[in-house]
């Protein structure tokens, strides 16, 4: 049918089929298929694979440069929420210390304070005594002296023998302690 | 497998009946007008320019052939001379295209690897065809250098042959067993099923393959010849009222131009996602 309607088609004359291959064309072809094939082979697509190759490459070192900032980053904040929990407990540190040696040298002073006053109490006592002593000296050699003047005007005697007028007063002393001592044991 | 086989049988047939409905278009007009010429099937064997008679002549379609051929070069040579990662207008361009028949075609049927291994001959069916059939549209050029067999029948027999090897190569002993005999069906259907895959696979297919690309191209251009021939005469020679109808076959031929676009494409991936096809079927596992 084909052939029927293509020798219709040509109106007579020398009929070619369309089917029916030409060597030149067969040939020339061929060359055009061997020289493109050749070309895409050997040329175009080693270079467009290897651009490809350094695409890829490319995409994916981006994707691990973004990847490294991204943790850099993260560590970067881990490490000042680190710092500034650290540096919250360091203050709070500092001040619970701060109020313990404030009550520290507040209890210090307050012993401090105590100690000085019984100190002072003591040295004030201890004044006190010795100056009771010393009066009670200086009063015991007074009235001695008082009572041998008297004695002298009474007895018209000196007594002024310094040995002698210190027995006499001894004496007195003593009897007179031992009055009161006997007095005091009868009570 | 048998949708592909009984699609493959019916591919012929329709283009036989398109081109046969095309040639019917023009002999009532080619004779019925003694003025007017129409196109006809000598289109496509005009007379040899050099080496006539010699295995080597050259016609008008063999150069036509050359000028693609040259521009092909000349597009990727340009478009890859200096590839950058981060491409340029230019070369977006030319990476989308390879991406068609690198991304579209190989690597979605075949896989990765096996993508990889066939990409070259799926590349250069793809654009071999796809320049030559544009030069059907080209001006000055004004025929495809696929509407004469020689480039259909040679890539056909090179798609053929490709996945006949990649079969072999991959299993060198159960390929043509496999695919004459597939597994998993009673043995008396083979008495069936064996003559079918035989014509399907091992005849049926590069005849379709050749077939479909030329008579495309070669009715698209009839097509093209007959509504521009129509327009001169309408216009030209008969004149009056007749103009109208000059119009009219103007703008069928301007449509159909950019029809002719969409086929050259078409046609190019079609043949190219064919032969990956095939291919695929010939490396499948379970053959």
């Amino acid at each position: 049918m084909l052939h029927a309607v293509l020798s219709a088609a040509t109106e007579g004359g020398e009929t070619r089929s369309p089917v029916i291959p030409e060597w030149y064309d067969i040939i020339w072809s061929s060359v055009c298929f061997v020289i493109i094939l050749v070309f895409f082979w050997k040329f175009v697509l080693p270079r467009v694979q290897k651009m490809l190759d350094e695409r890829a490459e490319a995409i994916e070192g981006n994707i691990a440069k973004a990847d490294e900032a991204q943790r850099k980053a993260e560590a970067a904040l881990e490490e000042y929420t680190a710092q500034l929990a650290d540096a919250r407990a360091e203050a709070g540190r500092i001040r619970e210390t701060a109020r313990e040696d404030g009550k520290k040298i507040v209890a210090e002073a307050k012993d401090q304070a105590v100690t000085e006053a019984a100190r002072v109490t003591a040295s004030a006592q201890a004044q006190i005594d010795a100056e009771r002593q010393s009066a009670l000296v200086s009063l015991r050699s007074e009235v001695g002296t008082i009572a041998i003047d008297l004695a002298s005007g009474v007895v018209g005697e000196t007594l002024s023998d310094d040995q002698r007028a210190k027995a006499v007063v001894d004496r007195f002393l003593a009897e007179l302690e031992a009055e009161q001592a006997s007095t005091g044991g009868t009570k | 497998m048998f949708d592909v086989a009984r699609a493959e049988l019916h591919a012929p047939k329709q283009e036989i009946a398109l081109l046969a409905t095309a040639a019917n278009l023009l002999v009532p007009t080619a004779t019925d007008d003694g003025e007017f010429h129409g196109p006809s099937i000598d289109e496509f064997f005009p007379g040899a320019l050099l080496f006539e008679g010699t295995p080597f002549e050259i016609d008008r379609i063999m150069l036509v052939r050359f000028v693609a051929v040259a521009a092909l070069l000349l597009v990727f040579w340009l478009g890859t001379r200096r590839m950058r990662v981060v491409p340029g207008r230019f070369q977006s361009l030319v990476e989308m295209g390879l991406d068609v028949v690198r991304v579209n075609i190989a690597d979605d049927l075949l896989g990765k690897k096996d993508g990889k291994r066939f990409l070259p001959i799926l590349t250069t069916i793809f654009f071999m065809v796809l320049f030559m059939n544009i030069t059907g549209i080209i001006p000055f050029l004004n025929i495809a250098g696929t509407s004469v067999i020689g480039v259909p029948l040679v890539l056909a027999i090179v798609s053929y042959v490709t996945f006949i090897y990649a079969g072999v190569k991959k299993s060198p002993k159960n390929f043509f067993k496999n695919s004459l005999f597939p597994s998993g069906v009673p043995w008396p259907v083979y008495i069936i099923v064996t003559p079918i895959e035989l014509i399907s696979t091992f005849i049926i297919r590069p005849v379709t393959l050749t077939l479909r690309l030329m008579m495309n191209m070669i009715v698209g251009h009839l097509l093209l010849v007959l509504f521009f021939a129509a327009t001169q005469f309408f216009f030209f020679t008969a004149g009056g009222w007749y103009t109208l109808f000059g119009v009219g076959t103007l703008a069928f031929g301007f449509v159909f131009t950019l029809f002719e676009i969409l086929v050259a494409v078409l046609q190019a991936y079609v043949f190219a996602l064919l032969t990956a096809v095939y291919i695929q079927l010939a490396v499948a596992e379970e053959h």
